[in-house]
C-alpha cells in the first residue's frame, strides 16, 4: 500500500520517512480515529506490558541522539534519574522550536499530534513520569488547540488518565504555552518558565534536569522529534533502528533547508547518508538561476558558518583525511569535526548575492533581542556586537571594528550560565574567521568615531 | 523614582486600538478557564499557570493591564510583582492595546533573505503606519485607525516558506511584498 501525498509535497527517493510518514498525506487528518486506522497506539499497548527499564535499554541500543540541538543520547539522558529517587518524575516535551532555520516540529504538532503523544506516553512510562507537559511556543496558537484536542481524544479512548489500558499506569499530559522567548528552548530556562518565573537558565551543575528539574524533582526534557522517534524505536526494535544511518549517528533526521536554493523544504533522511552536495544540488535543486552557493549554516543559526569552497582536515578513527565541503555527510560527528554542528537540522543557504556583513548583522540582531539578560557578558556583549555590526553593515565602521567584534565574541563564549553565550558568539567568530577580507572591504580608515571628550577638544575651527 | 519605574512597567497608555477591546473584567468564563489551567499543576505550584492565565487575558482584552495583573496575582496567590516580572520579560506579552489585527512579520535570517523587510515596508505603507519610532521596549506600532498594528517578530519557525507572518492567531506563509494587499484583504477595516 503506497501512501498518496499532496501534489508537490511528495517525498524524494533519497528520503527515508519515519516521523514525516504521514505529513502532507492526502487522506490524513490529525484526529485519533485516523491515527488508529494507521496502527497508532499499538506501541503504547506493547510498551505497557514491558518493564520500563527494558524500554530505556531499547532506546539506548538504538543510539538515538537528541534532535533538539545538542545531540545527546536520549537513552543515556533517561538513565540519569537518580535510582533511589522518591520524588515525582516529570517528562517535558520541548516544542519551543525557536532556532532560526528549523521548522520540523511545526509539522508534527499541526498535522500528526498523535505520533508525539504516543511517543510521550511510552517515554513517560519508561522514565516513570505520571505528569508530562508539552511546552508549545506562543507562535503556534493553532498547534496548541490541535494538541489539546488530541489529548482530550486520548482520554476518551483510554490512552491517558488513570489505569491506561488496564496496566495500572497513570499519566496526564498538559500543554503549557511559552510567550515568544528563544531562551525557553534551553531546558533549564524552559523549566523556570514552566514554574511561572522569568526563564533564566539555571546554574550548572547539576548538568541535567534529570537530577534536579521541574519543582526540584527529576525531569526529562526531550525535543518533539526525539520523542516521536521513541515510538518507531519500539516498533522496529532498538537493534534494527540502529541500522538506519551510520555508526554513532543512527536513525533518521529531518533536515530543514531554507534560503537561496531552488526548492527549500524539509527532508527526512538517514543520518549521515546524504552529503552536502546531494542535499543542496539533488534534493534542493541547486542554486537559483545565475547564482552560485557561497556559504551554508548547517544546523540552525547558532552553528558556525561553512564556506562552500572550504576543505576540512578531519580525523575519523585512525586516519586523518581531507574532506571537501561538498562531501560532508550530514551527521553529528563529521559536522562537529568540521568545526560546526548538526544542531537542530536547520540548514540555511546563502548564495553569492548575499553581503556577509548583512547576514552577520541580522544574526546579531536576533541574539541581542533574545538574550535573557542574566549574565553580563551575554547581555552587554550581544547588544555591543549588534551595534558594531550595524556600523559595519551601514558602511560606517573602521577596520579595527572587526577586531573589536571578534574580541567581544570571544569574551562571551564560555563565560555564561547557558549555551546561549556560545550560540551567539559562534556565528560571529566563524563569520569573521572565514570572511574577514570581505568585512574589512566594507570598512574605511576615514570612518572615525570620536568620543565626547575628543569632540570637546576640537571645538574650535582649525585655522586655514 | 520607584513610582516612575512602576508606572513605566505597568501603565498601559491608550492606543488607537484600545476601542476594539473590552475593558478588563474577570467574568465566570475567565475564572473557570483559569481554574482549569491551575488544576494542571501541583497544588503548591499554582504560580506555574501564570503564562496560561496571561494568554487568556491577552487574547480577550488585547493586552495585560494593571487590573488584570492584580487578578492573575490573586488567582495564583502570588505578589503582583511576580506577575509583572513575567509580563515585562516576554516579547509575546503586551502592555498596551495592539490594533484589531496584530500583524507579526518574521525578520530573522531566512525570512529576511526571502524579503520580509520589503513585506513589512509594504504593509506599513498600505496601513499608514510609521515604524520609525520603534525600539526594543516599544516594538509595536498601531495604525491611526486602530485597525492594524505591526511588529517584527523573531523566527516564526517556517523558514522554508518565507516570508511568513502571523495575523492575530492566523499563520500566513509565502507572502512576498506583492501579496501584502491580498493579505490585508482578509482583514478588512471595521
Amino acid at each position: 500500500m503506497s501512501i498518496q501525498y499532496k501534489e508537490g509535497k511528495e517525498p524524494l527517493e533519497q528520503e527515508h520517512r519515519l516521523i514525516f510518514r504521514n505529513i502532507d498525506r492526502v487522506d490524513w487528518d490529525p484526529s485519533i480515529d485516523r491515527a488508529l486506522q494507521d496502527g497508532y497506539y499499538e506501541q503504547v499497548k506493547k510498551a505497557l506490558k514491558m518493564e520500563p527499564k527494558d524500554i530505556t535499554d531499547e532506546v539506548k541500543k538504538s543510539g538515538l541522539r537528541g534532535r533538539g540541538g545538542a545531540g545527546f543520547p536520549t537513552g543515556v539522558k533517561w538513565g540519569f534519574i537518580p535510582p533511589n529517587n522518591t520524588k515525582p518524575v516529570y517528562l517535558i516535551c520541548n516544542c519551543d522550536e525557536s532556532e532560526p532555520g528549523t521548522f520540523k516540529d511545526r509539522y508534527v504538532v499541526h498535522q500528526d499530534p498523535h505520533q508525539l503523544l504516543e511517543g510521550m506516553i511510552i517515554s513517560a512510562f519508561a522514565v516513570g513520569a505520571h505528569v508530562a507537559y508539552i511546552y508549545i511556543r506562543e507562535e503556534f496558537p493553532a498547534a496548541a488547540q490541535i494538541v489539546e484536542k488530541a489529548i482530550a481524544e486520548c482520554h476518551e479512548k483510554g490512552f491517558l488518565g488513570k489505569d491506561i489500558q488496564g496496566s495500572g499506569f497513570d499519566l496526564e499530559i498538559h500543554i503549557h504555552r511559552g510567550a515568544a522567548a528563544y531562551i525557553c528552548g534551553e531546558e533549564t530556562g524552559l523549566i523556570e518558565s514552566l514554574e511561572g518565573k522569568r526563564p533564566y537558565p539555571r546554574i550548572k551543575p547539576p548538568y541535567f534536569p534529570a537530577a534536579l528539574g521541574l519543582y526540584m524533582a527529576p525531569t526529562i526534557v526531550n525535543n518533539v522529534e526525539s520523542l516521536c522517534h521513541v515510538k518507531h524505536i519500539l516498533e522496529m526494535g532498538g537493534e534494527e533502528y540502529s541500522k538506519l544511518g551510520v555508526a554513532r549517528n543512527t536513525g533518521t533526521r529531518i533536515l530543514c533547508v531554507s534560503g537561496d536554493v531552488k526548492k527549500p523544504g524539509y527532508f527526512e533522511v538517514q543520518v549521515g547518508k546524504i552529503t552536502m552536495r546531494e542535499l543542496l544540488y539533488d534534493m534542493c535543486g541547486g542554486p537559483k538561476d545565475g547564482r552560485e552557493f557561497k556559504a551554508v549554516i548547517p544546523g540552525g543559526s547558532s552553528s558556525k558558518i561553512l564556506r562552500c569552497d572550504e576543505t576540512f582536515k578531519i580525523s575519523k578513527g585512525d586516519d586523518a583525511k581531507d574532506l571537501d565541503f561538498w562531501d560532508i555527510p550530514m551527521d553529528f560527528d563529521t559536522l562537529a569535526a568540521c568545526g560546526s554542528m548538526a544542531g537542530s537540522g536547520g540548514v540555511i543557504v546563502m548564495d553569492d548575492s548575499r553581503k556577509i556583513s548583512w547576514v552577520l548583522n541580522n544574526i546579531n540582531h536576533f541574539y541581542a533581542h533574545e538574550s535573557c539578560g542574566q549574565c553580563t557578558p551575554c547581555r552587554e556583549g550581544n547588544g555591543w556586537m549588534k551595534k558594531v555590526s550595524d556600523r559595519i553593515a551601514s558602511g560606517k565602521a573602521r577596520p579595527e571594528d572587526i577586531d573589536t567584534l571578534e574580541s567581544i565574541a570571544y569574551q562571551i563564549d564560555g563565560r555564561t550560565i547557558c549555551a546561549f553565550g556560545e550560540a551567539s558568539a559562534w556565528p560571529v567568530e566563524a563569520i569573521i574567521a572565514k570572511y574577514r577580507d570581505e568585512l574589512i572591504a566594507e570598512t574605511s580608515e576615514d570612518n572615525v568615531v570620536k568620543s565626547a571628550e575628543q569632540l570637546e577638544r576640537e571645538k574650535f575651527l582649525t585655522p586655514a | 523614582m520607584s513610582q516612575s519605574i512602576l508606572e513605566q512597567n505597568i501603565a498601559s497608555p491608550e492606543t488607537p486600538g484600545t476601542k476594539f477591546f473590552p475593558p478588563f473584567a474577570a467574568d465566570d468564563e475567565l475564572n473557570a478557564k483559569a481554574d482549569r489551567w491551575i488544576s494542571h499543576y501541583p497544588a503548591d505550584q499554582k504560580r506555574s499557570a501564570v503564562l496560561m492565565l496571561l494568554h487568556d487575558v491577552q487574547h480577550k482584552f488585547g493586552f495585560i493591564s494593571a487590573e488584570s495583573i492584580d487578578w492573575v496575582a490573586g488567582k495564583l496567590e502570588i505578589e503582583p510583582i511576580q506577575v509583572v516580572e513575567v509580563v515585562t520579560f516576554y516579547p509575546g506579552l503586551r502592555q498596551s492595546a495592539p490594533g484589531k489585527f496584530h500583524i507579526r512579520v518574521c525578520r530573522t535570517l531566512s525570512c529576511a533573505m526571502a524579503g520580509s523587510y520589503e513585506l513589512m515596508d509594504k504593509v506599513c505603507e498600505l496601513t499608514g503606519i510609521d515604524r520609525s519610532q520603534t525600539s526594543h521596549e516599544q516594538p509595536i506600532v498601531v495604525s491611526p485607525c486602530g485597525n492594524y498594528s505591526v511588529e517584527f517578530a523573531e523566527c516564526l519557525a517556517s523558514c522554508g516558506t518565507g516570508p511568513v507572518c502571523l495575523v492575530n492567531d492566523d499563520f500566513h506563509e509565502d507572502i512576498p511584498a506583492e501579496k501584502a494587499q491580498e493579505l490585508l484583504n482578509n482583514y478588512p477595516k471595521a
